[in-house]
């Protein structure tokens, strides 16, 4: 039984905790709404159609999370490039065997559990960070297909730069469905990286959770000790 | 259809047939409305069709069900029948001429020999193109082979209806005929779609109208529609958006709120991801069109509308999950598929981690003794 001495390293910019929120309020909002805009509920009422505009506000709503969504997107792109080694697009993309190492090493270690090395990962691992270059291109696929999908029904020069969206696709039909499949993958992706969240904290202890909250994430001092730090974290464990 | 010496103009050829100026005048200004041409637009019709020589006009049948040709000649205003059907100089087409076998033939090598570059060629119906094309036959040919022939020639070639636009029923899955739209087959020569199932008539006579006027296509969309009849979808246009906005929905047909004339939109109308002229235009001398009938749009106009599931379903089924699981049936199944995951993975974890967990756990509590 050993004592860990935590260290408390700064991880989480605050752009990047920003981005993490608003991305978060915004999927919830955009999943809520656009539930409703695909299965809207039976509202029985004896009221004239004048006296209320229910299902425009839902789609409204829709519509500012979205371009909220957007340009939050497009922020976190840009980040990406000019904020630190956690943000940095390679954390995302692989460009190196040792990528692909790590994945297979988590896959291993946290999927199946497998015995063998823990694995340190101070900012994503490299099995989270691939899942969110994927996401990422959810995301950008939710773009072009709502933003074409809003263009006929817009003046905004926003929206038309995605007007050639439907055309590709023949029509709104297969916009329409390919939107709304992928809203599920979104849902999905919330339910496995809101666990994954929990266990990590749960079996590392390092604060996975309220890293998201000051940015912090606080990891055993051996870590900074040695320079291989996969054999540190052998000894820690 | 025989060719005729001379290539008198619209106006020329019906006042032969008794219309008065009167008439005509009236005609130009319809269909300027719906064209969408401002006010000074109305005297270049009137002009074009006063001075124009006739555009000759080959009009082909392929696979289709002739509904087409129907809608045109129920188009509202007598003349549009007349002056584009009678005189338009149809110089072929299979189901109004008068002539037969060799020469029907003959009359259309006529007109693609005199008129090389300048006749427009509109087509009716999809386009086989498995087995070489022998589905469908015309004259000992494939249409395969006729469209490439005719079409090289043409000035413009206009696809009426679905069928020749985006395949229709001919190109449903599994489509046995290989059948295809004009724009897969045919490049090189500008073409103008006008999709419907029937596209509706004044649409289809405001286009060969603008093409007589302007000696030019109209301007299209990027699907190669034109902009007059399909920028709008009909959900923007339609009588009952009100109710949309309200979210007050018939959710069956014999409901309280059908009766009331809600929206359509739960019991599968495709008004809001479909671009047609219906609720404007309507239909059968501007009577009526289907939603104002009670019946929700099923977006004959669009590509795949017959593949797009259900006609009364809103949301289209998914490919190899079963006929009637839609998005959102998918989706909540494997949300519960990956909960399951979820909580089997956690229980792993608690055994599998038992020993990590265990120290983390009385770490913590031996510092909480200790404070």
């Amino acid at each position: 039984m050993s004592t860990h001495n935590l260290r408390r390293v700064f991880v989480w910019q605050l752009p990047v905790r920003f981005f993490h929120w608003v991305n978060a309020l915004a999927i919830v909002v955009l999943c809520v709404t656009g539930y409703l805009i695909g299965k809207p509920p039976a509202l029985m009422s004896s009221g004239e159609a004048y006296e209320r505009f229910v299902f425009g506000w839902i789609r409204y709503i829709h519509f500012v999370a979205a371009y909220i969504f957007f340009f939050n997107f497009i922020f976190r792109i840009y980040w990406g490039f000019v904020g630190n080694k956690y943000a940095n697009w390679k954390n995302f993309i692989p460009t190196n065997r040792k990528y692909f190492q790590e994945i297979w090493q988590v896959i291993k270690i946290d999927i199946f559990q497998m015995k063998g090395k823990e694995h340190l990962a101070v900012g994503h691992n490299a099995l989270a960070g691939f899942t969110y270059f994927l996401v990422f291109i959810l995301f950008a696929v939710q773009c072009f297909t709502g933003f074409g999908l809003y263009e006929a029904m817009s003046q905004s020069w926003i929206a038309g730069l995605f007007a050639w969206v439907p055309a590709l696709f023949g029509g709104d039909f297969a916009l329409r469905q390919i939107h709304h499949i992928t809203m599920w993958l979104f849902i999905l992706f919330s339910i496995v990286h809101i666990y994954l969240v929990f266990y990590h904290d749960y079996v590392e202890g390092r604060g996975e959770v309220s890293s998201m909250g000051g940015g912090w994430k606080f990891i055993e001092e051996e870590a900074f000790l040695k320079e291989e730090k996969e054999e540190a974290l052998s000894d820690i464990t | 259809m025989a060719q005729r010496p001379t290539r008198t103009s619209y106006y020329e050829e019906l006042r032969q047939r008794g219309y008065s100026r009167r008439d005509f005048m009236k005609f130009c200004a319809t269909i300027a409305a719906y064209l969408g041409l401002e006010a000074t637009g109305v005297g270049q019709v009137v002009q074009a069709l006063e001075n124009k020589p006739r555009i000759p006009v080959i009009w082909m049948h392929f696979q289709e069900c002739t509904c087409c040709s129907e809608s045109f000649i129920r188009s509202s205003h007598p003349i549009v029948a007349d002056i584009l059907l009678d005189k338009l100089s149809l110089d072929y087409t299979e189901t109004l001429m008068a002539a037969s076998g060799h020469q029907a033939e003959q009359c259309m090598r006529d007109t693609m020999e005199k008129y090389k570059g300048e006749y427009v060629l509109c087509i009716e119906g999809s386009v086989p193109t498995e087995a070489e094309g022998v589905y469908c036959m015309i004259g000992g040919r494939t249409s395969l082979d006729i469209l490439k022939e005719v079409g090289a020639g043409a000035k413009a070639v206009i696809a009426w209806g679905s069928c020749a636009s985006n395949g229709c029923v001919q190109s449903a899955k599994p489509n046995p005929t290989g059948a295809k739209p004009i724009h897969k087959l045919l490049s090189g020569v500008p073409i103008i779609k006008v999709p419907g199932c029937p596209p509706i008539g004044e649409v289809m006579a405001g286009v060969l109208v603008h093409l007589i006027t302007f000696g030019r296509i109209p301007e299209l969309d990027r699907i190669g529609r034109p902009k007059a009849f399909y920028s709008k979808r009909v959900h923007d246009t339609c009588y009952r958006r009100p109710f949309y906005d309200a979210g007050l929905f018939v959710e069956t047909f014999d409901d309280a709120n059908a009766k009331k004339g809600y929206c359509l939109y739960k019991v599968g109308c495709k008004g809001p991801s479909t671009y047609n002229a219906c609720g404007v235009t309507k239909w059968n001398n501007g009577t009526s069109f289907p939603i104002q009938s009670g019946h929700g749009c099923f977006g004959c106009s669009e590509e795949g509308y017959w593949d797009a599931g259900g006609l009364y379903v809103r949301n289209q089924p998914f490919p190899g999950f079963g006929i009637e699981a839609d998005a959102d049936e998918i989706g909540t199944a494997a949300a519960v598929v990956t909960g399951a995951g979820i909580a089997a993975h956690a229980v792993m974890t608690n055994v599998r981690k038992k020993k990590l967990i265990n120290n983390l756990i009385k770490e913590g509590k031996d510092a909480d003794k200790e404070l």
